[in-house]
Parts: C-alpha cells; structure tokens; sequence
C-alpha cells in the first residue's frame, strides 16, 4: 500500500519530562518518527512540554509547542492547527493518556482528527487490565490465574483454588495501597483481611504469583496489511517480580528451544492482532514457569517503549522510523532496510552477537529510597552493551555505568588472592541474593568467590542457571589469571579479553598497570577488531557503518 | 581438543572440539538461526555439510528427544562460537556434545564465525575438512579439495529409509498421503498428521507403481541433501506421477517437481539457510518469515511458459520460492512451510495441500 495521500498535517506527542520509566528513549523515538514524517512531505506539529529534548530542536518538527501535555492544551493546539492525524505511540505513556482523554472529551471527534498508529480502542485493549484479560482469554492465550473476592470466605476459596504463593491486590483503595504477596494459609488470612478493609467497595484479586518465573519480551510490528514480524527478542536476567526496566536484560533469548519460542511467538502475533495495534510496535511479556514450562502472558504495550529504543539498537531495525512509515500507509515489504538497501523491512533480524543491557541506580541522590527491587521502576538510566558472548557483553555493560566498577569486580572481598569466609559474610551474601537489589549481580559474582554453587545460587535469586553458569566461567576466568599471573600466557589473556575482562580490571588482578597489560596483550598480538551490527549476521553486504569492538580474532 | 577447518581455497581456522574427534569433510555453510540448532543437526538435508551457525552461543537449552527431525544427526560437522558446557531448560535430557559424541558428529568451538560467514558470503559455499587429528595445513586442504563436494552426488541414497512404513496409523484420518523420503524431516509428517492425514512413508527408490498402489490420495515429495539433479530417478519417476495424484513439494521435493516439468536448477552462491526470509505469496501479498535450507535453485525462467502460475517469491533476492500447475494438482515450495527450526507463517500450505486432495477425490467419485 502506498502512502496516504488523505492526510496532510500530523500532530506527535511528546513524552515531557523526564522521569523514573520514562527518560530519553521517547524523545529518540519520536525524533526519528518527526524526521522521517517530515522527509515523506507531512507537515509536523509537535508537542512536548520538555525543551531539553532533541525533538524540539527547530529543525525537527514543523511547528514545535513547547507546552504542558494536558488534554486541555493539546485541545487548544489542535484547534488552532487542525492536524489531519495524532500519532499517539511514539511519546510513551503520556502521548497514550493524553489521546485516550482527548478521544473521551470528544475532542478527536469535533476537530475530525483521526488517530493513526493505534486506535483508541487498541490502546484501551491493551492498558485495560480487565479489557486484556478477556481479550487474551478470547484467543487462548494462557494468563495467571485470578478470582475477585469480597468477603473472607471467597478470598478463601480463591486461595484453594489458585494455590500458594499469591498476590492480594484491594481494588479502589484510599492513596492506592499497592498489593501484597502471601507464601502461607496463614499469611494470606491476615493479608486478605487487610485487604478486603482497605478497599473502599470490599474487594481484592487473589491472583496467582508468579515470582521468579523465567520472563520474556519481544517486540513485534504489523502493517495494514497484516503482516507481523519480531523484531527481537529479549530474555531477563532477573527473574520476574522485578520490574524489566530495573532487571538485566539479554537479547536474544538464550534459554528456550526453538519450538518453545515459536509458541511464544505465536502467542506475541495473535496477541497483536486481537488487541488490535493496525500498524507499528507493541512490547509483549511472557512469564515461563521454570520447571513446568507453562507459558503466560503478562502484557503488553501498544505503543513504542523503553524496549523498542533498545531492540533497534540491540538489532540495527530503527522501530520507530518504521513505525511511523508503516502508520502513514506503507506496508513493511515497501520499506527497505536501511542497513542492506537490497532488502525489504519485512523481514525478522538475525543477529550474532549478544545483547545485554543493565539498569544504572542513583540510589545515592535518593536518600530515603531503598536500594531493594520490586514491581516499581527505580533505575534512573541503562547501559547497553555488545559482545560476541555473554560474559563479554556483561562486562562491557558493567563497566559502562561508570559506577567504578570495570568488569564484574567483587563488592564484598579487597583481596581476591586470599578470600576469607568469615563468619556471617555468607549470611550477608545469601540475604543479598535473596532479597533483589542495585547490587545483586555483583553478590552473584562474589557468591562464586565465597565457594556457593550453582544449585544455591539458583535457589536464593531463581537467575536461570545459564546465566548463572557464565558469571561462574568468568569467577573460575578471574582465578586462572591469579594463579598465573607470573607466567601469563597468551591462551588465557585472549580467554579473559573474550571473557570481557577490561585491562583496568586485569591490570588489578595481574598487578600491573593498565598501560602495561595494554602493551602485554599487544606483544601477544591480542587486539580489538570491530564488527559490525547489520540486522543479518553477515548474510548481506552492510552499508550502515555500526560497530562493536570485541576481541574474536 | 585442538580442531582445524580447513577450506579448499586455502583458508584455515584452527578451535576447539566438543562432541566427536576424528576427520569428515563436507561444504561448509552458515545457518542464520537464532534458536533450533538440534532441529538442523538432526535435519537431513545437512547431508554432505558441515553447518556453522552464525549465533555465537549454542547449546544452551541442551537436547531432549521430541525436537528431532529424524532418527540421528546426518551433517557431516557443527561449528559455533562458543559452546555451553551447561544446558539450562526444563525439557532438555543431555548436552549437545554429548549428543554429537554418541552420533560420532563432530563439533568445533572457538572460531570467529563471523569471519567464516564473511569468507563463504564473498567466496561462496565451499568444500572443506574438519579435523581433530591432521594439523598439517597443506594436508588438510589437499584433503579438502579432493572431497566430494556436493554437485552431481546422490546423497539421498544415503539418508532415505530403506523400507516403507506407517508412520501413523490414524483410521479416522480423511486422507492418505505417500511420502517420498529424499531425507524427511519429522515435522512434516507430524503436520500432515495435524492436517487430518495418514501417513506412508516411502523409501526415494519407490517407483510409480509402488506410489500409485500404496492407495494414497496425495503424494508429498520431501526436503533432502545436496544436488537435485543428482536424483533423475526420482525426477523421472515424478514426471510420471504428474497428474496422476495430487503433489506437494517442499525444499529438494519442490526442485525435483521443478526438473519433473522440465525446468532447470542450479546452485546458488551460498544458498539460504536461516529462519528469517521473507516470502511473498503472490497470490495474496501476504509475506510469510520462512525456514529455509537449500543451496540449489529452481530457475525462476525456466518455468515461465509451461502452464505454471508462479505463487511465491523471496523477498530478499527475488529467487523463485514457490509454483503451482495451472491445470494439474501440482504445488510446491522452496521453502520449509513445516518450519522447526523457524516460523509457523507459512503452515497454511499444509491445508492447502488437504484442500487439494479433497478437491481430487470429489472428481474421482
């Protein structure tokens, strides 16, 4: 389908200030959908109350209004420009609500401003919990189980029914008391009376819990006409229960089979079309229970989000820009990848490389926050780094928090040649995987150091044992080079530098300076070469120059 | 243990084994594929190959019995980055390794695979030897050079089963389908079970009068290894089928129907192999993202005035991926509608071949 030739002038919402969840990804997101609306020949408005933001530099709308986003303003705006079209998706959460307020006050309708990306009822599909639901159970989509309750004797016969652990969630509670969590008959009696209290209509979801459940995400497209595809896909180091934007991320997914991914991926694309996003991304979580394998589905954002920013970095596939074609008219077989020139859009990336994004915390400029994680976003930022393997990313990306950490160096032992185990030290340790924090993968590191096994490990923080597996090859790594530091040889340098390790890092465990491991490892001929990200792992000549370094030689 | 891959164009590159030791040699090709690697070690069609995938961290999630697509791995070598001494999944029964040692498969780990995928992009597939015993260069790439390679070898002989056999007895099945097993993978029969279908399968050699007296309603040429016209006496056997029963090909099935209508075939640079091209079905414009492993190609020209609709194209390179007859019951992909490893767009095809032997059957009645 070619472009739209109906529509003229097209109002983007911006994301306005930045906060905790919702931080520059939006302003690159909907910088790239201005840019590209406005080389198509549309006529650009924007909105964004935030003059701090690439997108309201002049050259990349039209016309910017740098005013509240409140429906009230944006009203005004429209009035004055009578945009032919809103494209709600690309401004994150804000963008969302504001169109669904202006939709409801009839605001889209009396300017006949047509929603294009997302209509208003795929966007409530999507963001109501109880619209999801029934919509998932439409397709057959598995969710976790859960029962209103309202009165102790259901709450009761729920807890029966789902099993333990679960979540007590009250519904309209005064100041919006958050939910709870019973391992117990005996907690869940206590909690689901609290509950039922505070709830100013009597009533609490009892659901099903499903904390440290292996969690996924992949970030799917679809055009007018139908077609679908992923774009990447993402596997959480942490487990859920800790919200993504504050988890380890890895893409792509390291731990499923090819037939347990098809399922999910099947699941993401009935998902898509049934909530009803006609064109452009959507963000869709699973959760896989370990050990059974059962898969449900959590939810799913029907709009551009944090992980779209970082699937098109993840993958060199720029999903906004195609967004914003795909919601002017363009089908994604009509798109050229940008990377290859020679191929269409329509296509899934393959990468040969490994992802991993890991969240910066300022915890230290949040005095009365406390450094623990849990189903509320806390970090304040993210590293994204690349490797060809897992470990390799890791570390770049730890390191890449400035956070004088250079690798996965120990939080808990000053000298790594003679760690003592003292009373206590294990406790603390356990108490730190257990409970998730800003540091937990430090404490993983440093809970191989103390002498912990995967087993253990895996207990205390339910982190997938591969995972767990790599963080243990890079302690073992660190021992080799200590025990070998006066005979170093070139095997175990390239080891360590495949491993990630930076010559900061090395220098500290070979005691050497930085600049003299730098020139060890090159006498040894061990240097970075640069690869490249081309959306298909070198299958077509590449034309975007998009490095990595890595040490693969 | 220390590995050397050895190309016939001089090109060496020395890792690490896991799996078997000892010598094979086969074309080397890269397979794009993020997920599915016991899937393309246990396809056929990888006969006469030595696969490197281009996804660097392979074995993660181990091997368990029901991803299989036949009875053992028949690739000659599997060649990855880095290789997981760990597997992590809730259905996984043994390490890849371990698998490949019991299959006498050897592995190798350690190589810069993106280089060797650059190497086989710019130079093309090629023949190679991969070695745990030799370290002697010029050796091993004399060795690779005087291997066989793939053009003009019948390596179906070599994977085809040498009895017929049910696969499924399944009495209320509507239809009942031959399969031609050219080196079958499991999925496809499990499909044409979904499709409501009982299943024979057929050894390659089967002639037309076993085919035609097995009393089934549709005939599906399979997937299989190397050079298609290396198997005239498949194709020739086909030819006569053409017409008689409706036929559904796929991968080496559906360039045998290609020879069988007296088109030609020749082999692609090097070839597709992954789970991410895009497939248009010219008949609708829809685009389904296909599994596909072939390294020779139906000649789009070829077939353009013999009464054949072409109905599917790869996007990516505009090469034929699928035809039907005009006026015969005759369909075929280049493609892999039974995906595993890769995508289930393209499942329709199956219900499109069941739609096709009804149709067939109402006429004979």
């Amino acid at each position: 389908m070619p472009k739209r030739k109906d529509i003229r002038k097209i109002l983007i919402i911006g994301s306005g200030p930045i906060v905790i969840g919702q931080a520059c990804e939006f302003d690159y997101s909907g910088t790239q959908a201005c840019k590209v609306l406005k080389q198509e020949g549309f006529k650009i408005i924007l909105v964004n109350s935030n003059p701090a933001t690439i997108m309201t530099d002049p050259e990349v709308a039209d016309k910017t209004y740098i005013e509240p986003i409140t429906a009230a303003t944006v009203e005004k705006i429209i009035a004055k420009e009578r945009p032919d079209a809103l494209l709600p998706t690309l401004g994150g959460q804000t963008a969302l609500n504001t169109t669904v307020e202006l939709a409801e006050k009839g605001v889209l309708k009396k300017y006949r401003v047509e929603t294009i990306g997302a209509n208003i009822k795929a966007i409530k599909k999507g963001e109501d919990r109880q619209l999801f639901k029934a919509a998932m159970e439409k397709i057959g989509l598995d969710l976790p189980k859960s029962v209103r309750a309202y009165n102790m004797e259901e709450a009761l016969g729920a807890a029966q029914k789902i099993g333990f652990p679960l979540i007590i969630r009250p519904s309209f509670t005064l100041g919006g008391v958050g939910g709870s969590i019973a391992y117990n008959l005996e907690e869940f009696k206590g909690l689901a009376k609290r509950g039922l209290e505070s709830s100013m209509i009597s009533e609490i979801l009892v659901e099903e819990s499903v904390l440290g459940w292996k969690e996924f995400e992949l970030e799917v497209m679809r055009d007018l006409k139908d077609n679908v595809v992923v774009i990447c896909t993402i596997e959480n180091f942490d487990p859920m229960g800790i919200h993504t934007g504050d988890s380890i991320t890895v893409a792509p997914i390291q731990t499923l089979t090819d037939k347990q991914y098809q399922l999910m991926r099947n699941a993401a694309i009935a998902c898509i079309r049934e909530i009803g996003v006609e064109t452009g991304g959507s963000n869709i979580q699973f959760a896989v229970h370990p050990e059974t394998g059962r898969m449900v589905i959590i939810e799913m954002n029907p709009r551009v989000s944090r992980s779209s920013a970082l699937s098109s970095k993840a993958t060199g596939f720029p999903i906004a820009k195609i967004a914003a074609k795909l919601a002017v008219g363009y089908s994604l077989d009509e798109i050229p990848n940008d990377i290859t020139r020679s191929t269409p859009a329509c296509f899934e990336p393959a990468i040969d490389y490994c992802v991993v994004k890991v969240p910066r915390f300022t915890f230290e400029k949040f005095s009365l926050a406390k450094n623990t994680l849990g189903i509320s976003m806390k970090s304040v930022g993210e590293a994204m780094a690349i490797g060809r393997t897992f470990k390799e990313a890791l570390q770049k990306g730890l390191r890449s928090l400035e956070i004088k950490k250079f690798g996965l160096e120990s939080i808990v032992f000053d000298n790594l040649q003679d760690i003592k185990v003292e009373n206590g030290l294990l406790d603390r340790i356990s108490q730190k995987l257990r409970e998730p924090n800003a540091e937990r993968v430090f404490y993983i590191a440093d809970a191989f150091r103390a002498g912990l096994d995967i087993e253990k490990i895996y207990e205390l923080t339910k982190v997938d044992r591969w995972f767990l597996h790599n963080i243990r090859e890079i302690v073992d790594c660190e021992r080799e080079l200590l025990k070998n530091k006066h005979n170093l040889s070139g095997e175990l340098l390239k080891k360590a530098k495949e491993y990630g390790f930076s010559d900061r890092q090395l220098a500290k465990l070979l005691s050497l300076s930085e600049t003299e491991v730098c020139a060890l490892r090159k006498s040894m001929n061990i240097v970075p070469d640069f690869k490249l990200v081309d959306t298909c792992a070198a299958e077509f000549m590449a034309h975007t120059p998009y490095f990595y370094s890595t040490y693969d030689k | 243990m220390q590995a050397f891959l050895a190309l016939e164009d001089g090109k060496i590159f020395k890792g690490r084994s896991f799996g078997s030791t000892g010598e094979r040699t086969g074309e080397v090709v890269f397979n794009t594929s993020m997920t599915g690697y016991q899937e393309i070690v246990t396809d056929p069609s990888y006969k006469g190959q030595i696969v490197v995938m281009t996804y660097p961290l392979m074995g993660n999630y181990g091997v368990n019995k029901d991803d299989a697509e036949s009875r053992r791995p028949f690739l000659e070598g599997f060649v990855v980055k880095e290789y997981s001494k760990i597997a992590s999944n809730w259905k996984k029964e043994k390490l890849l390794g371990e698998y490949l040692a019991e299959n006498n498969i050897l592995g190798m780990e350690g190589i810069d695979t993106r280089e060797l995928t650059l190497h086989i992009r710019e130079k093309g597939a090629m023949k190679a030897v991969l070695s745990t015993q030799d370290h002697d260069e010029a050796s091993l790439v004399k060795k690779a050079k005087s291997s066989r390679g793939l053009v003009g070898i019948d390596l179906v002989k070599e994977v085809s089963i040498p009895k017929k056999y049910n696969y499924a007895h399944n009495k209320d099945a509507e239809y009942k389908v031959a399969v031609l097993d050219c080196g079958v993978k499991y999925n496809i029969l499990r499909e044409l079970v979904r499709n409501n279908c009982q299943v024979v399968v057929l050894p390659a050699q089967a002639t037309y009068e076993e085919i035609l007296g097995s009393g089934a309603d549709g005939l599906m040429l399979s997937n299989g290894p190397g050079d298609p016209a290396a198997v005239a006496y498949v194709v020739k056997t086909v030819n006569k089928l053409i017409g008689k029963i409706p036929i559904f090909g796929i991968c080496l099935g559906h360039q045998m129907l290609g020879l069988a209508l007296g088109g030609s075939t020749y082999k692609l640079k090097f070839g597709h192999h992954g789970a991410n091209h895009p497939v248009k079905d010219l008949r609708t414009g829809r685009v389904s993202i296909t599994s596909q492993n072939h390294g020779f190609c139906v000649d789009i020209d070829s077939l353009s005035k013999k009464d054949i609709e072409l109905t599917h194209v790869n996007l990516n390179d505009g090469t034929l991926e699928g035809f039907c007859h005009k006026k015969l019951p005759v369909f075929s992909v280049q493609f892999h509608p039974e995906a595993s490893p890769g995508p289930h767009d393209a499942e329709y095809l199956f219900a499109e071949f069941s739609k096709l032997m009804r149709k067939s059957k109402k006429r004979k009645h």
